[in-house]
């Protein structure tokens, strides 16, 4: 980091961790949204009750590992449950079973199948977790009494004054020139 | 606007002029406006045009209000049911598994039969969240999260029997594969242990599955008490004690929730990993009762040994399982205000669609099971169907046969219940009745328990030495722990409806026609 992070304070002498904006619709936010991701912004983020469609062009955001490492988990699960019991019944515990040859892999195949789906799903949802950074049981948004209401029906777009094109009234100027309505500034 | 609360519904409600419980209008020709045959025409998936936060009241109020009168007596007994058939658990433990009808013939018999029956009940939950998700069947968001319940709780009643019909319970951990001092490990051979495995992972992932769809609902809750108790209404948990229950509410769903805050960032990889999720849910419900099976499938017994079990019992899984969900979800409409806005005749006439595909799958199933057994010529599979499921005694007597099967009639329950009852649903008049839909689910639990019945004990009672044939009859024992499990069943579910979010509410937002960010006619914003 060449720059530090330039501190804004509220009048009441607050550190500012961005500044809000709530939006009307899901097309009104969708179009606000492309308003600030063409303005180069790149901390900030939409908050909406459910997942809009379309949003993630809208915001300009990347897909990231989540399903790969998800995919590799689970073979790898499969893989680990395939060998345990083929160690199991070839070498730690053999024993003579209707006279069935020892290394036969079919009477395997549920189990693996099984601890592959175990382990797939497991990475699925703690990966989704780690990649959201959660749990997170405190963050400056949630203290937003307004912010609150997004779990109900209102669509926010908060920007972040760690960006580094942050500034407090061009910001709020580029969020109102977009659709947005009710500014705020959201304390640390 | 008002003055008491800005938002008009709120304030309404704190003033007791909302009445939300605004009735459907209902049209001779399309029910409540959602019967449409019009396939240009897309029916409204929720009624009354209801707003996100309509949305958001009607369904979070189901957790946050009192509930009816009808729930207290309900739970009382049903609860007391369950008491009754832990207590009858608690015997079985202490006694032996001789408290039940199991004899040296019939050596399985009702545990089992309930243990399949609850893991198949189990199995439509997982579908309409898995399978539904993947083929984009918007009409299930509103079902989805009470019959994922519905499974989870399915499930708990069928793990029960597994654990306490092996007689020496205590030593029910060597079914999974831990360590010990004589160095023993399970047999990857048997398909006893594939089921430990199948049912094991079936009830976790559909736990999971369940756990992260309601993530963001739980942050609603969250959400909704900390904003109560900034205004410092609410009541408290006990009288005198500053306890509110919405501090309550606020710690307990705010800990679910993991706080959760709404942003598209996190969406993107929850949307991911729920997609994920459905994916590996999708072959996995198809194999846990393919699994099931396979404990009867590859055994030599006549009856049993059969290579149409897997698909046959996956059928009729989801039969059995779309049958308790809409008995449940029949009465719990009727009961919650709203609910009909929620779960439309269009959802139950879909529910009775698939009701009448699998029950005809299975009744193609029973079919071919007759067909393979004079077709392969072995003479032990056909004397099963005809001398110890098919033939009553009083016809073999006039037929001039030797014998005729004394459980007949578990035999013909589960094909009148099972097979001919859903026909009625090729009539439109009779799948878009809510009663109708009810008394053909009810028929067809009944009917999918006996399928069981007949399977496990008909197959039993009379192999192939005449000198071992037995028959098998249910004790109280056996009888009061079944009815115990229902109790279980019912109990959980009246706790999920009291107490966590009973539909998807950002799912069910997500489908209302203002979710669109590009609607049709908008070009002009």
């Amino acid at each position: 980091m060449s720059k530090a992070r330039k501190i804004y304070k509220t009048e009441s002498g607050e550190v500012v961790y961005g500044v809000m904006a709530e939006f009307d619709s899901p097309a009104a936010l969708t179009h606000g949204a492309e308003k600030v991701r063409d303005a180069g912004y790149t901390k900030w983020d939409v908050y909406s009750p459910f997942p809009v469609h379309g949003m993630e062009e809208a915001m300009g955001l990347k897909n990231n590992m989540l399903p790969l490492i998800t995919g590799v988990v689970g073979l790898g699960g499969a893989g680990v449950g395939y060998l345990f019991q083929w160690w199991v019944t070839t070498q730690g515990y053999a024993t003579i079973v209707q006279g069935k040859p020892f290394d036969a892999f079919q009477p395997w195949v549920p189990v693996t199948f099984e601890i592959g789906v175990l382990f797939t799903a497991f990475t699925a949802l703690l990966g989704m977790f780690a990649f959201n950074a959660l749990p997170m049981w405190y963050h400056p948004l949630l203290k937003k009494q307004r912010f609150l209401r997004v779990s109900d029906d209102r669509f926010v777009i908060c920007v972040e004054a760690g960006d580094p094109k942050f500034d407090p009234d061009r910001t709020r100027e580029l969020l109102e020139k977009s659709g947005g309505k009710q500014f705020d500034f959201v304390e640390e | 606007m008002s003055a008491i609360h800005p938002d008009e519904i709120t304030a309404g409600r704190l003033d007791g002029s909302y009445k939300p419980d605004r009735p459907i209008a209902m049209d001779p020709a399309t029910g409540d406006g959602t019967l449409i045959d019009d396939p240009s025409k897309r029916p409204p998936l929720v009624l009354n045009n209801r707003s996100f936060h309509d949305i958001t009241e009607i369904v979070c109020g189901y957790c946050e209000q009192r509930p009816g009168g009808w729930w207290l007596p309900v739970f009382g007994l049903v609860s007391t049911l369950a008491g009754v058939g832990t207590l009858m658990i608690i015997y079985l433990l202490v006694t032996g598994v001789g408290v039940w009808g199991l004899n040296n013939q019939v050596d399985w018999a009702w545990d089992i039969t309930n243990f399949v029956f609850w893991i198949g009940i189990g199995h439509a939950g997982t579908l309409i969240s898995a399978i539904l998700c993947l083929l984009k069947q918007k009409w299930r968001t509103s079902i989805n999260r009470a019959a994922e319940a519905m499974t989870i709780f399915a499930v708990v009643c069928a793990g029960t029997y597994p654990g306490i019909h092996v007689g020496r319970v205590w030593m029910i951990w060597m079914v999974f594969p831990i360590p010990n001092a004589n160095a023993i490990w399970p047999n990857f051979r048997s398909p006893l242990l594939w089921d430990v495995f199948a049912v094991s992972t079936y009830f976790t992932v559909s736990l999971l599955f369940w756990y992260m769809g309601m993530i963001p609902d739980f942050a609603t809750l969250r959400d909704r008490a900390v904003l109560r108790l900034k205004n410092a209404s609410g009541p408290t948990v006990v009288p005198f004690i500053q306890l509110r229950q919405d501090t309550l509410r606020a710690w307990i769903y705010g800990l679910l929730s993991m706080g959760w805050r709404f942003s598209t960032r996190h969406w993107q990889n929850y949307e991911k990993a729920y997609i994920m999720l459905a994916g590996v849910s999708t072959p996995l419900v198809l194999s846990v009762h393919s699994i099931v099976s396979f404990d009867f499938a590859t055994s030599i017994l006549p009856g049993w040994h059969t290579t149409i079990f897997p698909p046959y019992f996956v059928a009729g899984a989801i039969f059995g399982g779309f049958a308790m969900v809409l008995g449940l979800m029949i009465p719990a409409r009727e009961l919650y205000p709203n609910m009909k806005d929620l779960i439309t005749l269009r959802h139950l006439e879909n529910m009775a669609k698939i009701i009448l595909v699998t029950g005809s799958m299975v009744g193609f199933a029973y079919f071919m099971e007759f067909f393979i057994a004079w077709y392969s010529g072995n003479q032990y599979e056909s004397d099963v169907f005809v001398y110890n499921r098919m033939m009553p005694p009083f016809l073999a007597e006039m037929f001039g046969l030797s014998r005729g099967a004394p459980y007949w009639w578990a035999y013909w329950i589960m094909i009148s219940c099972n097979v001919i009852s859903p026909q009625v649903f090729w009539m439109k008049r009779f799948r878009t009745s809510p009663l109708a839909i009810f008394i053909v689910s009810m028929a067809v639990t009944v009917g999918m328990w006996f399928e069981r019945f007949v399977i496990i004990v008909t197959s039993l009672h009379r192999a192939f030495l005449p000198g071992e044939w037995g028959m098998f009859f249910p004790t109280a024992v056996d009888i009061i722990t079944f009815i115990g499990t229902i109790g279980i069943f019912i109990t959980l579910f009246l706790l999920f409806l009291r107490f966590l979010p009973a539909f998807a509410m950002s799912e069910i937002k997500n489908v209302l026609p203002q979710a669109n960010p590009h609607p049709p006619h908008a070009d002009h914003h």
